[in-house]
């Protein structure tokens, strides 16, 4: 599959602190990628540069092979929404968009279609000073979708969404990708990933952690375990370690749980069966994507050694 | 996967897209000026203020009731007062076509949509010219008609056509453009609010007034900045031969009006393609 957006040994540097470092991934059309970082990782500083809004201090990055800042004009290649607070109070909805067409030589007619797309048609020609959140981050994908582009960037879309707003952007960001084109999406929150992305790009201070399928980053944080209550806990916790599986107690006193990792529930379930232990509760636990960027970007930089891409 | 309905209709793909031209950026500017309230209020007021001062001022100048050198009369159409309120929201406008776009942002929405950020100060700057050399050319026109309306009360009104009256009315036309521009020079080089503004207000208005015109070098600082140039462009005798203080030359005041205003939007452009939005 062609790459779209590729990324190569970029790094940023202000001053002394180095925001972005030796950063490289690609993203591929017809895909949501998520780019995926805790906060002050450089997530945006990365989407800027692919903007061509800040210079690289080196390395490039490219958008269907071209520097970004190369296009006179860019809305016919990438939409991009940074910040939902990059507009000016003072004008409408409609004059907003209508500038941003005709900078771009799009027709008239497009401002009313993704005003109509992101449901602010009814608000097109109140001032945008005025809006919500919310209503500001619609504001901003309209203003991705004003030139039919090959290629869209959002910088945490989701941020002030009602939960309506939140489903109505995952499945809009599938259609996208179902269209062809390339979706890449930045969030520090991993629920909206796992809900949305096929491909994920993981960077902890400004380096990458991961850049694979998202079923595969998953699979690479905490294994299986599986969690037991029993009134036996000790009894169990014995047996258990013998048949070769390590033991975590969990829960409270009294109602203590007990993590195993290196058994299956049904193995657990016949060793306590045969060694006569009581067993309330027997649940397998699959690894959460939470759980595996907690853990791949809790010391990027450690994990990182010789991880070079 | 279903696709949903959508509303959106397809553009034509890149290839087949418009070519990028300038008059799509003017048109989007001006659209983004006009959009804007606070455009027509602020010229609108500035322009009630200005001809107001030069009605005032024709109205309590003393001399022009009697019989003072005619040559003197067209000059109370221009009166400092008014004329440096121009100077002052002219460029404060001029700095807030940029200056807004920095502050809110907004400007790394234009330049995703406009990569060549040359050309978008380029055309911001074209239209800010253009609006407020209407502007100016309003406020210089009805200073001079209520004047002349005042003074022809007295009968001491001068025709348009009088040595150096058209081009006072010309110099303080030009002036709100020179200044506008100016301050959107300062505003993309400097881009904080407050920072642009009072160096606008300093190099427009307060510069000028700390040299005098006693001596040469003095003079020659002094001479090279745009509201002495206006001053002496609105002046529309000859300078006294035997005065001691030096004169900046006429054609030496159309250079300031014209290099300031060069300068300042040339600087601009070739430092915001080198800068990080």
């Amino acid at each position: 599959m062609a790459v779209v957006i590729e990324v190569n040994e970029l790094t940023k540097r202000y001053g002394s602190k180095t925001a972005v470092d030796g950063l490289s991934f690609t993203v591929r059309p017809g895909r949501v990628t998520g780019f995926l970082g805790p906060n002050g990782a450089g997530k945006s500083t990365t989407l800027r540069m692919i903007l061509g809004l800040d210079a690289p201090t080196t390395g490039t990055a490219t958008v269907s092979g071209v520097p970004f800042h190369r296009h006179p004009r860019g809305l016919r290649h990438v939409g991009a929404l940074l910040d939902a607070g990059q507009v000016h109070g003072g004008r409408s909805a409609a004059a907003h968009l209508s500038a941003l067409a005709r900078s771009n030589g799009i027709p008239r007619r497009r401002v009313g279609e993704v005003l109509q797309e992101v449901g602010l048609a009814e608000v097109a020609n109140r001032r945008i000073g005025g809006f919500s959140l919310g209503m500001k981050q619609r504001l901003g994908i309209a203003t991705a979708l004003l030139g039919d582009p090959p290629v869209l960037m959002f910088d945490e879309p989701v941020n002030g969404m009602d939960p309506e707003g939140v489903l109505w952007v995952r499945r809009l960001f599938r259609r996208l990708a179902h269209e062809g084109r390339t979706v890449f999406l930045s969030s520090h929150l991993m629920s909206e990933m796992e809900n949305t992305a096929d491909d994920l790009v993981v960077i902890g201070r400004g380096r990458l952690v991961a850049a694979e399928p998202l079923r595969d980053f998953a699979a690479r944080g905490t294994g299986r375990s599986v969690v037991v209550a029993t009134p036996q806990a000790a009894e169990l916790a014995a047996v258990l370690t013998a048949a070769g599986a390590s033991v975590e107690p969990e829960g409270s006193a009294g109602a203590e749980k007990l993590a195993v990792t290196g058994l299956p529930a049904d193995r657990i379930g016949a060793l306590a069966l045969r060694n006569g232990i009581r067993l309330d509760e027997l649940t397998t636990r699959t690894a959460s994507l939470e759980a595996a960027f907690m853990e791949l970007t809790a010391d990027s930089v450690e994990y990182l050694a010789g991880q070079h891409r | 996967m279903t696709a949903p309905t959508t509303t959106l209709t397809s553009l034509p793909s890149v290839a087949g897209a418009p070519a990028a031209r300038f008059r799509d950026l003017l048109a989007a500017e001006w659209i983004k000026m006009r959009s804007l309230r606070s455009t027509a209020w602020t010229i609108a007021l500035t322009i009630v203020f200005v001809v107001g001062s030069a009605a005032v001022a024709t109205l309590t100048d003393s001399a022009a009731k009697d019989s003072g050198p005619a040559g003197f009369l067209p000059y109370d159409a221009f009166p400092p007062a008014g004329y440096w309120t121009l100077i002052l929201v002219a460029g404060c406008a001029g700095a807030l076509t940029v200056v807004s776009e920095y502050s809110s942002g907004l400007i790394r929405t234009t330049t995703v949509a406009v990569p060549a950020r040359g050309s978008v100060v380029l055309a911001k700057a074209a239209v800010t010219a253009a609006v407020w050399t209407v502007a100016g050319a309003v406020a210089a026109t009805g200073s001079l008609l209520v004047s002349q309306a005042v003074l022809g009360g007295h009968h001491g009104g001068v025709p348009v056509t009088h040595p150096g009256v058209f081009r006072a009315l010309a110099a303080s036309a030009l002036l709100a453009p020179v200044c506008a521009l100016v301050g959107l020079g300062l505003g993309v080089l400097l881009r904080h609010a407050a920072a642009t503004m009072v160096t606008s207000v300093f190099t427009l208005l307060m510069l000028p007034t700390m040299f005098s015109e006693s001596n040469r070098w003095s003079a020659d600082i002094k001479h090279a900045l745009v509201s002495a140039a206006w001053k002496r462009l609105v002046e529309t005798w000859e300078p006294d031969p035997g005065s001691l203080a030096y004169t900046a030359t006429i054609t030496g005041s159309w250079t300031v009006y014209a290099l300031w205003p060069l300068a300042t939007v040339a600087l601009a452009v070739l430092v915001v393609r080198r800068r990080d939005v």
